[in-house]
Formats: structure tokens, C-alpha cells, sequence
């Protein structure tokens, strides 16, 4: 602050405005600079991109055109008339389909686990939180590929299982089982650690208070645990939810990259594809249901704001 | 009146790791009363009161709630409701539905429901806020509340973990009224857990002295502060002098002492038969001084004095021994003896109290 704050009473001299004095905006300036560039800048490209033509041989040019968005639902015939496919809104289905299961399973796994931590003494709860974010430490594409490891053909999962009389050289690679393996695993630690927040901050004694007033387990965690625990149960959902949609690596090396998932799409098409303004649309479409569904969720919990 | 035992408590002992915390606490309440348990910090109450809830197991020993044991009832089993210390009102809901909670539990059905919510919080005076939250209120209207969650499902036994203390004094008075009065209209068992005296002899049929884990005494309000069972008790509940005494007989619960004063007398006594030393307790207001002085009494040196208004407090030099005396201010003059002063001081050996040490 000012020192003439504090040696004059600011009764007595009339307050001039210096913006320069404003620090919420001077002092965050920094934040909204790199926010511009890498959060704003990146959108409007891939947003131009997305409306651009389609070079001949790769590439593009700056030609207005929503020939991109039409080719997520339309295939356009040798004549040039406009065919309903539903192989792209099959992958976004998918993709949806995929990263609620992620999420689903994630929430089932860290409930237990975060609870039991948060009921753990001080030190031991460090320990496992520390635990918990441990895979954070290693490359994720190694992280990855140890799955494939484990989970292939001859690896430690089916060989155990053979043991039980599963057919030898039995894979569990190449499927949507892996992929959703790898998935889970990977954002199992963004759920277990908001969820653990909320429980932690419980009040034991609500919890007593619920079973002095006759209320078994069940009962208690349906009208008390879960709805107060509910804000950290959302954000583990989104911070599951959200990246889960656009993963890339989990389909494409675990899932063998038969069954795409939408970010494996918008990939090929800036690889392979060399088709960047259908990669760009399909972002843009992707990004689109993200910020609904972050909308939709922020609205909920505005309106159970008042529980607090 | 139904005769029987509300609660049963039988050698209940329990350690935390190496911490014994109870030590063969037994004792019995009787139905519609209400008995207090009262005891420093850290003596075992809260303890003590979670094991009649359920939430805590003795190592050893029985609980019975109106004859049945209960040690293998889990807490929402048994028919005893608690007024936690922090209050634990469900945050996320209103106080109706924090009222609602247990008769929902109770698979009460809905009229029956709303009309006992209604009836409950209008007991409580909190009928106009039904639809609040508890973060709205404030700490007095918190623990009306969540007396009333307590009281609605009618419990046979409702604990109470020192319920006031988080009240500030006036509403605290106020409470202790408005709480004896629930008591009795309610006719439910009340086990109230206080570490204040005060509290204790104010509103209890019983009190239970605790002290490091054990049972000190059990008795009425009066029998507690009058007739104090050990040092302990006669210490912990209200004020006292206490004097190194050499005992010199006891016959038929009265021991003759010889006073460091060096005045013989004779006083009740508990637990002293036998022994060769003890203490005997003089309570200040029981002190008498000046032209009132009666039964056994000294000349003493007025060393220093505490005008409180209602009473003052003397503190008085007998020959080098120092005995605290308190004088109600019965009339604007009551408070004539000055500091430095020389006065006779005397008390009624009656009212003295020969402990063992
Ligand atoms: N769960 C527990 N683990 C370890 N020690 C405990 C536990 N509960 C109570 N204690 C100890 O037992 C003693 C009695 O506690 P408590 O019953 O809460 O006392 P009070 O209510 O009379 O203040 C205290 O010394 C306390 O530290
Ligand atoms: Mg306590």
C-alpha cells in the first residue's frame, strides 16, 4: 500500500483516481499477457483455420469456406451433392461415450481411495497423496507403453490369466478396453485429489450426526457424504471429463487406432490427413462441447451455491 | 414414575493406546432425570457420552439404555439422540429438514413428519426460520435447532456435550433455564456433560463428579458442594480453603482435628477414619466475620480485599496461615471492613469438611 495512507487520515484531502495505482489490473497484467497468447491467440487461429480452404496438396488458403464443418456431417459425391455420413458423428459419440466411462470409473475408484486417505493421520496422508501423484513424475507416453506391456501378448496380465486356463498368446491390447485402461489410469490422480479436498474438509461429526439420527451407511452417504462432498465430486468430473475428450495417445497407441476417438482425428488430420481446416473444424466443434458442458456444470453449481 | 434404570453403566473402562482414559466408571441414571456429568477437560466425558451413543466401545464393562444392552447396537440402533458440542447441523439443508432428518430416518410418515418439525422448532422458538440454513444463524439459534433434531424422533436418552459453552454468558443463563424446562416438559432423560460447576449445580437432579478417568462422587447439587466426597471434588466444585489437619479421632463420620491455627474441632469427615493426616475444607462463604463471627473463632488480618459488588472477597492472615472468606453485601454498609484491618473471623464447624487427602 501507500505509506500516505497511513501517516494522513484520508479524510481530509480528496481522492484523486491514478490508474497506474490500480494493482488488480497492473499487477495481473503478466497473467493476461500469456492467457492472450497462449490461451486467446491459439483459439482465433485454429478458429480462421477452421473457416479456411483446403490446399490442393496439403496446406491452405485464406479463403472463407464452411466446407470443413459441412464435411463433419456431409460427404460431398463425385457430383457435388450433399450425403448425410455419420462416420464422423459416430467418433465424436465415441469420444463421448469413452470419456464419460473414463470419468465414471474414475469416480467409482478415487471415492474409496480418497476417502480412506482423508481418514489417515497427518503424515501418513502426505505420503500417499504424494503417492497418488507420483505417476505425474514419469512421461506419460512411457507410462503408456508400459500399459501396452503389461496388458499385450505375453505380458504380465495374460500370463496370469493363462495360468487360470485363458487360451495362450491371448492380448488384451487394441481394443477399447485398453484404451479405457490407460485413460482411467492416467486421470485417475485428477479426480482422487479434489475429491480428497472435499472429504477431507468434512465434519466427521455431520457424519456422526447422521447415524445418531438413525441413519444407516447408505442412508448417510446418499443425504449427507455425497451432497457435501459434491463440489469436489464435480471437479474431479470435469478435470477427468475435459481432457479425457480430447486424449490422443491413449486411442491411438492402446487402442490400436482403428476406433478413433476425436483427438486422434484432429491429429491425423494435421498429420497424415494433411487437411487442416476439417483438423481445425473438428477442434472448434470439440472445444464448443467442452465450454458447454463447462457451462452447464458452472450453472449447477451456481445454483447450489447458496449451500456453502 | 417408571422406576426403571434409563441407563446402566457397569466398570466401563477404555485406553487410547497407553492413555487409560476410563477407569471402572460405573453408575446408573434414573428415568426423566437430569444427570450431569462434570469434570475438567480431558477427564473422559465426551468419551463416556460417545459410548452411550454408540460411537465409541469400552474395553471393558456394560452399557444398558432401559435394561438392554447395547454394546452391539451401532449408533443409529439405538434409541438416544445427541446435541453435539459444535451443534453438527447438516449444512446443505433447512432447519426443517435438519429437524425431519431422524423422523425420516425413522420411516415416520410425511404429515406426521411436518406436524412434529412444526411442533419442535415452535418449542424452540425458531418456527419463523424453518426454510433458513444453519450458516445463517447465529451460535444461540444453532443450538436451539439442533436441540430440537434432537428431541423430535423422542429419544429415551439425550446426551448433551457441553451444549453451552460456546454461548456467550447472558444466553448461556438463559439456556440453562430454557434447557431445565425441556427437561421437564419432555420427560426424556437428559445426560448433560459440563466442565462448569456452576452449570452442574444449577440445572442437575444428579451430578457425576469425573476426575482422571474415575467417578469422584455421585450425588445432588447440594450433597456435591456440601458434602464433598474426596479433595478432588470438594477442589474442583466451587471455592474452598484447604488446611493440613492432624487427625486426632473419628467416631460416627465426625473426625477431631487439630488445626494448623492451632484450635482442636470437630467436623464430618469422609474416608479419614484411620488416617493420622488429612485436609479440612472450609468453604470462603462460609466464613463469618467481624460481630458475625460464630462458632470456631480466630483473629485475623484483613491482607487483601475484592469488591465484586454483589460480595466482596477477603483474604485473611491467621497467624501466618491465609483462609479466604466471602461476604455477601447484604446493605450498602456490608462492605465496611477495610483492607489491613484486624477482625474476628469464625466459622461453624458443621459446615466444614474433614477429606482425606
Ligand atoms: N480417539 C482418541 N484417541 C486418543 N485419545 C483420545 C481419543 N479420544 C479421547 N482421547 C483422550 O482421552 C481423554 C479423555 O477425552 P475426553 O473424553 O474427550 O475428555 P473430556 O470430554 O472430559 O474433555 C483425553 O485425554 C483425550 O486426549
Ligand atoms: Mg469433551
Amino acid at each position: 500500500m501507500s505509506d500516505s495512507a497511513l501517516h494522513n487520515p484520508p479524510l481530509d484531502r480528496p481522492h484523486r483516481p491514478r490508474p497506474w495505482h490500480n494493482l488488480p489490473f497492473w499487477g495481473l497484467l503478466p497473467t493476461w499477457v500469456l492467457m492472450g497468447f497462449a490461451l486467446l491467440v491459439p483459439v482465433v487461429i485454429v478458429a480462421a483455420v477452421s473457416v479456411a480452404t483446403r490446399g490442393t496438396h496439403g496446406g491452405f488458403t485464406w479463403d472463407f469456406n464452411l466446407a470443413s464443418y459441412r464435411q463433419i456431417l456431409f460427404n460431398e459425391g463425385w457430383t457435388g451433392e450433399m450425403e448425410f455420413t455419420p462416420q464422423y458423428l459416430m467418433i465424436i459419440a465415441r469420444t463421448f461415450v469413452l470419456a464419460g466411462a473414463t470419468t465414471l470409473i474414475c469416480l467409482i475408484f478415487a471415492v474409496p481411495v480418497a476417502y480412506f486417505i482423508a481418514r489417515q493421520t497427518a503424515g501418513t496422508k502426505a505420503v500417499l497423496i504424494y503417492l497418488v501423484t507420483l505417476p505425474f513424475w514419469v512421461s506419460m507416453i512411457l507410462r503408456v507403453y508400459a500399459w501396452m506391456i503389461i496388458l499385450g501378448r505375453g505380458g504380465p496380465l495374460p500370463r496370469f490369466l493363462e495360468s487360470f486356463g485363458l487360451p495362450p498368446g491371448t492380448s488384451f491390447m487394441f481394443n477399447d478396453f485398453a484404451t479405457l485402461t490407460a485413460m482411467v489410469y492416467t486421470y485417475m490422480p485428477l479426480m482422487v485429489l479434489p475429491v480428497f479436498a472435499s472429504i477431507e474438509k468434512l465434519d466427521v461429526t455431520l457424519i456422526e450426526a447422521a447415524h445418531d439420527l438413525y441413519a444407516n451407511r447408505w442412508t448417510t452417504v446418499r443425504k449427507v457424504i455425497l451432497p457435501l462432498t459434491a463440489p469436489g465430486i464435480v471437479s474431479g468430473a470435469i478435470l477427468v471429463f475435459v481432457p479425457s475428450l480430447g486424449a490422443v495417445l491413449e486411442p491411438t497407441l492402446m487402442g490400436g487406432g482403428k476406433q478413433m476417438m476425436m483427438g486422434s482425428l484432429i491429429q491425423l488430420q494435421f498429420g497424415g490427413g494433411r487437411n487442416w481446416p476439417f483438423g481445425a473444424a473438428i477442434a472448434m466443434t470439440l472445444m464448443c462441447f467442452v465450454v458447454i458442458f463447462l457451462i452447464f456444470t458452472a450453472h449447477r453449481a451456481a445454483r447450489k451455491g447458496d449451500v456453502a | 414414575m417408571n422406576e426403571a434404570k434409563a441407563v446402566e453403566v457397569r466398570s466401563v473402562s477404555k485406553s487410547f493406546g497407553t492413555y487409560q482414559a476410563l477407569r471402572s466408571v460405573s453408575f446408573d441414571i434414573g428415568a426423566n432425570e437430569f444427570f450431569t456429568m462434570l469434570g475438567p477437560s480431558g477427564c473422559g466425558k465426551t468419551t463416556l457420552l460417545r459410548m452411550l451413543a454408540g460411537f465409541e466401545t469400552p474395553d471393558s464393562g456394560s452399557i444398558r439404555l432401559h435394561g438392554r444392552e447395547v454394546l452391539d447396537l451401532p449408533p443409529h440402533r439405538r434409541r438416544v439422540n445427541t446435541v453435539f458440542q459444535n451443534y453438527a447441523l447438516f449444512p446443505h439443508m433447512t432447519l426443517e429438514q435438519n429437524v425431519a432428518f431422524g423422523l425420516e430416518n425413522l420411516g415416520w410418515d410425511r404429515a406426521r413428519i411436518r406436524a412434529r418439525v412444526g411442533e419442535m422448532l415452535e418449542r424452540v422458538h425458531m418456527e419463523t426460520m424453518a426454510r433458513r440454513r444453519p450458516g445463517q444463524l447465529s451460535g444461540g439459534q444453532r443450538q436451539r435447532v439442533a436441540l430440537a433434531r434432537a428431541l423430535a424422533p423422542d429419544p429415551e436418552v439425550l446426551l448433551l456435550d457441553e451444549p453451552l459453552s460456546a454461548l456467550d454468558l447472558k444466553l448461556r443463563q438463559a439456556m440453562r433455564d430454557e434447557l431445565r424446562k425441556l427437561q421437564r416438559d419432555s420427560g426424556i432423560t437428559f445426560v448433560f456433560v459440563t466442565h462448569d460447576q456452576e452449570e452442574a449445580l444449577d440445572m442437575s437432579d444428579r451430578i457425576a463428579v469425573l476426575g482422571a478417568g474415575e467417578v469422584q462422587q455421585i450425588g445432588s447439587p447440594t450433597e456435591i458442594y456440601e458434602e464433598p466426597a474426596n479433595r478432588f471434588v470438594a477442589d474442583f466444585v466451587g471455592e474452598t480453603n484447604f488446611f493440613d489437619v492432624e487427625v486426632l479421632e473419628t467416631v460416627a463420620g465426625q473426625a477431631t482435628v487439630r488445626t494448623p491455627f492451632g484450635l482442636v474441632i470437630t467436623a464430618p469427615e469422609t474416608g479419614v477414619a484411620g488416617r493420622r493426616r488429612a485436609t479440612l475444607s472450609v468453604r470462603p462463604e462460609k466464613v463469618n466475620l467481624g460481630d458475625q463471627a460464630q462458632g470456631v473463632t480466630m483473629q485475623g488480618q484483613v491482607v487483601n480485599k475484592n469488591y465484586m459488588g454483589g460480595y466482596t472477597h477477603y483474604t485473611l492472615d491467621i497467624g501466618g496461615i491465609e483462609l479466604r472468606a466471602s461476604r455477601r453485601n447484604a446493605s450498602r454498609e456490608g462492605d465496611a471492613i477495610a483492607a489491613g484491618e484486624t477482625v474476628n473471623v469464625g466459622f461453624a464447624p458443621l459446615s466444614a469438611r474433614v477429606l482425606a487427602s
